[in-house]
C-alpha cells in the first residue's frame, strides 16, 4: 500500500516536471528575444536610471532557460506488490531525460522497460537514473509472505525469549501514520496467535519513527503506532493488562542511513518481552 | 504593437523587481524588525578599549577579556552599527575628563555614542568604571557605572555583559539586554543526551543533568529556579524537573503518568506547565500548575498534539503542532482547548516557540515535504494575526527547534549539516548566524526568560 502511494507521487511529479521541460526547450530562442532581449535591455535603463544595484544584472547567458539540461525523472511500479514466495513480480519503469539507468540488485536496464522478478524475501527495487541535468531515483516494494505452513517457527532448544522475538514480528508503517497496513495484517495474526497461547508472557510495544521531522512530533507519532498495534492485537484477544506501550520516536533507530529502505525499517511497532 | 505592449509590461515590472527592488526583498521586512524590537535604523556605537587604572600583573589579562566581551555583546545587540576597532582614535579615555568627544563623532569613527572608562585589579578585586556618552553638540552623559567584584575571568566577562546589558537597554527602547542570559540544550557530546548550559554567547558550556538516559527538551521556568524536561526511564518518558537552586532533581508527580509525557512549556508567569501526555492513549496536551497538580487534559484528537508553547504575553493561549489533518501543522488554542485556529498552510511544520510580545512565533518548515520534491527544513517567523511569514534559513541544513530570546531580537536553533548537529543563534529576521556548540551533536535549544 505505501509503496504504491510512494510510487504515485513520484508519477505525478514526473509528470509535472514533463510539462514544462519539453515546451521550454522549443521556444527558447523565441523566449530570448521576446523576454531576455528585452529584459537586458530594460535592465541597462533601469541600471542608468539609477538602480542602486547595478551588480545585480547578470550576463544575458545565464538567464536563457537553455544553458540547462531537464532533470531526469523516474517512475517504477512492481506489480503484483505483495505475493507469496515463490510468486511472480513484473516490474515496469519509465524515465525521461536519463542517459544511464540502474536498479539495485539488477544492475544496468534501458531507460524504460519490463521484467520479471522472482523476490523470495520482501525486497525494495530502487531505481536511479542518472542524465545530464542531475540524477532521480524511485522505489518499488515488494513485500513477500511467509509460507503459509509456517504458523509458529520451531521453538525447541530456544530461550523464551528467543521464542519471543522469533514469533512476534514487527509491524511496519508507512511515512508519517499509525494506520495499520494491509500487508501488516499477516504479521499481526501470526503476533496474536503466539501471544494468545502464551498468556503468560507480559510485553512492551516500542513506537519508532524514522529520522526525518522533530524528535518531539516524532515521539507523539511513535506512541500512536505503538497504540495502533495495541488496539490491534487487544481486537484479536490479547489482554490489554499485558501490554506497556512506549514511544521511542527517532531516540533508538534500528539502522542509521538516510534512505528509503532505512527509514522503512525504522518505521514499525517493535516487541520485547517486558520483566 | 498594443498587445506587444501588454506582453512586455509585465515582464518589465517583473525584471525591474527582480534586478533593482529584489536586493531590498533580501532584507527582511519592517513589519519584522519593527515586532521584534530590532529597529530600522541602527544606533552607531563605539566601546573604546578600557584604560588600565594601574600596574598590577593581573590588570592585563581581565581588561582584555572585558574589551573583547563588551564589544562582542554590543555587536550582536541587533541594534548598533559599531565602530571597528581600528577607526577608533588611538587614545583610551579612562574617565568623562579625559575623552574629547569630538575626535570620536568626526569620521572615520563618526560615533553617536561612545562607551569608555577604566578598569583595575587589585588585592583581588576588581573594579571598573564605565560611561556611555552622546557625542552631540551637547555631549551629554548617558550612563555611569561602577563596579567591585572578585577579580577573575569569569567576573571580567560578567562585568562586561552587566555593563552592555545597562547600554542596551538604555538605547534599546528599554527592552532588557540578554548578555547575562542562558541557553539550555541536550548535548550527546558525554555519551547520553544530556541537559546541558552556556551562557548566551557559548561561553561557559557545562552539564547539569547526569542521569545516564536519554533527555529531552529542556525548559527553564521564568525565574531560573527549574529546568522542566522529559526524560526516557525504564516505564517510558516522564516530564521531569531539576531544581537549579538546589542542584539536584526534585519530584514532579504529575509528569509520569501513562508511560509517555514529553515536550514541557512553561506559562510565562511559571503558574503552568504545558506538556503532551498520552496517559488517556493519543498524544493530548495537558496543562497543570506549576508543582504538578490540577491536571486537565485541553486537546481531543487521535492524532498527535505535542510541543506546545504559551503566548508569554496574555499566559491564556497556546500554539502547538498537530497531526490531526495529515503532516504535522501549527496551530493556536485558548487555554481550554477552544478557538483552535490552523496557521500553517501545509508542507510539514513543527517545533513552535512564541515570541516575547505574542506577536509572532517562529517555528520550523519545510514547505515542500514529500517525495519528489525535496524540501529544506528551515526556520520561520509568523505574524499571527495577519499569518504573514518570512523565511530566516535558505540552503544550509536542516534546521529546527527555534526559540526566541527575553530581547524578541534573537533567535536560537538546531541546524544539522551532514548527520552533525549544533546550536546556532541568529536575529529575528535572520542575518548575523552564529554557530555556538562545536562539540558533539547538540539539540533543542531554550533560552532563558531574564
Amino acid at each position: 500500500m505505501r509503496e504504491t502511494a510512494y510510487v504515485n507521487g513520484l508519477k505525478f511529479y514526473a509528470r509535472k516536471h514533463n510539462k514544462f521541460s519539453n515546451p521550454q526547450k522549443e521556444t527558447a530562442l523565441k523566449r530570448f528575444y521576446r523576454f531576455v532581449l528585452p529584459a537586458v535591455l530594460l535592465v541597462s535603463i533601469a541600471a542608468i536610471g539609477g538602480c542602486k544595484k547595478k551588480e545585480a544584472a547578470p550576463p544575458p547567458a545565464s538567464t536563457a532557460p537553455v544553458a540547462t539540461a531537464p532533470a531526469p525523472t523516474a517512475t517504477i511500479t512492481a506489480t503484483p506488490t505483495s505475493i507469496s514466495a515463490g510468486d511472480q513480480v513484473v516490474l515496469s519503469w519509465r524515465t525521461t531525460d536519463a542517459t544511464s539507468v540502474s536498479i539495485d540488485g539488477i544492475g544496468q536496464v534501458p531507460t524504460a522497460g519490463v521484467k520479471t522478478v522472482l523476490p523470495t524475501v520482501s525486497t525494495s527495487y530502487h531505481l536511479v537514473a542518472v542524465g545530464d541535468g542531475g540524477q532521480t531515483d524511485a522505489t518499488a516494494r515488494v513485500t513477500v509472505a511467509a509460507p503459509p505452513s509456517a504458523v509458529e517457527a520451531p521453538t525447541s532448544g530456544m530461550s523464551d525469549e528467543e521464542a519471543f522475538h522469533a514469533n512476534v514480528q514487527d509491524i511496519f508503517f508507512d511515512y508519517d501514520t499509525a494506520e495499520i497496513r494491509a500487508d501488516a495484517q499477516a504479521t499481526l495474526s501470526k503476533d496474536a496467535a503466539y501471544l494468545n497461547s502464551h498468556p503468560d508472557v507480559r510485553f512492551v510495544i516500542g513506537g519508532y519513527c524514522d529520522e526525518r521531522g522533530s524528535n518531539e512530533y516524532n515521539l507523539a507519532l511513535g506512541q500512536n503506532r505503538a497504540e495502533s498495534v495495541k488496539s490491534a492485537l487487544v481486537n484479536s484477544g490479547v489482554a490489554a493488562s499485558r501490554i506497556r506501550v512506549i514511544s521511542y520516536g527517532k531516540e533508538k533507530p534500528f539502522c542509521s542511513e538516510s534512505t528509503e529502505e532505512c527509514w522503512q525499517q525504522n518505521r514499525r511497532g517493535g516487541f520485547t518481552m517486558d520483566k | 504593437m498594443k498587445s506587444g505592449i501588454s506582453r512586455i509590461s509585465p515582464r518589465f515590472a517583473f525584471f525591474l523587481l527582480l534586478f533593482c527592488v529584489a536586493p531590498a526583498f533580501a532584507q527582511a521586512p519592517d513589519w519584522v524588525h519593527t515586532g521584534s524590537n530590532l529597529g530600522n535604523a541602527r544606533i552607531r556605537i563605539a566601546a573604546a578599549d578600557f584604560k588600565p587604572a594601574n600596574a598590577d600583573p593581573s590588570t592585563p589579562s581581565l581588561k582584555a577579556t572585558f574589551d573583547a566581551t563588551l564589544y562582542a555583546d554590543l555587536a550582536s545587540a541587533g541594534i548598533f552599527d559599531m565602530v571597528s576597532k581600528s577607526l577608533a582614535p588611538p587614545a583610551t579615555p579612562g574617565a568623562p575628563q579625559e575623552i574629547r568627544l569630538s575626535d570620536w563623532s568626526a569620521a572615520p569613527a563618526s560615533a553617536q555614542m561612545v562607551a569608555f572608562g577604566a578598569l583595575s585589579a587589585s588585592g583581588g578585586r576588581l573594579v571598573v568604571n564605565g560611561w556611555l556618552f552622546d557625542t552631540g553638540a551637547t555631549g551629554t552623559q548617558v550612563i555611569a557605572r561602577q563596579y567591585n567584584e572578585q577579580a577573575s575571568q569569569e567576573m571580567a566577562r560578567t562585568v562586561a555583559h552587566r555593563f552592555a546589558d545597562a547600554i542596551i537597554t538604555q538605547l534599546g527602547g528599554g527592552v532588557s539586554g540578554i548578555a547575562e542570559t542562558k541557553i539550555y540544550f541536550v548535548s550527546s557530546r558525554s555519551g547520553s543526551k544530556e541537559i546541558w548550559a552556556m551562557d548566551y554567547d557559548g561561553q561557559n558550556q557545562r552539564a547539569v543533568t547526569h542521569l545516564g538516559v536519554i533527555s529531552l527538551s529542556p525548559r527553564v521556568s521564568p525565574d531560573n529556579s527549574r529546568i522542566a524536561f522529559a526524560s526516557l526511564g525504564k516505564d517510558g518518558w516522564a516530564v521531569r524537573m531539576f531544581s537549579l537552586d538546589l542542584g539536584r532533581m526534585v519530584s514532579f508527580p504529575g509528569g509520569t503518568a501513562g508511560g509517555n509525557n514529553f515536550s514541557p512549556a512553561w506559562s510565562g508567569d511559571g503558574a503552568k506547565l504545558a506538556f503532551s501526555s498520552a496517559r488517556s492513549g493519543a498524544p493530548e496536551i495537558w496543562v497543570s500548575d506549576a508543582t504538578g497538580g490540577g491536571l486537565h487534559q485541553i486537546t481531543s484528537f487521535r492524532k498527535a498534539d505535542v510541543s506546545p508553547t504559551w503566548n508569554p504575553r496574555t499566559n491564556s493561549q497556546l500554539a502547538f503542532v498537530s497531526g490531526r489533518t495529515g503532516l504535522p501543522q501549527i496551530y493556536t488554542m485558548d487555554q481550554d482547548g477552544s478557538n483552535v485556529q490552523r496557521l500553517t498552510d501545509g508542507g510539514y511544520a513543527i517545533s513552535p516557540s512564541w515570541s516575547p510580545n505574542g506577536q509572532f512565533l517562529t517555528f520550523s518548515w519545510n514547505r515542500k515535504y514529500g517525495p519528489g520534491a525535496p524540501g529544506g527544513q528551515d526556520i520561520y517567523v509568523m505574524d499571527i494575526a495577519s499569518k504573514r511569514w518570512l523565511q530566516l534559513t535558505h540552503d544550509s541544513g536542516s534546521n529546527d527547534f527555534p526559540f526566541w530570546a527575553p530581547d524578541g531580537r534573537h533567535i536560537v536553533f538546531e541546524r544539522a549539516i551532514g548527520g552533525k548537529t549544533e546550536i546556532w543563534s541568529m536575529l529575528a529576521d535572520g542575518t548575523e548566524q552564529h554557530q555556538l556548540t562545536h562539540s558533539g551533536n547538540n539539540f533543542m535549544p531554550n533560552w532563558s526568560w531574564k
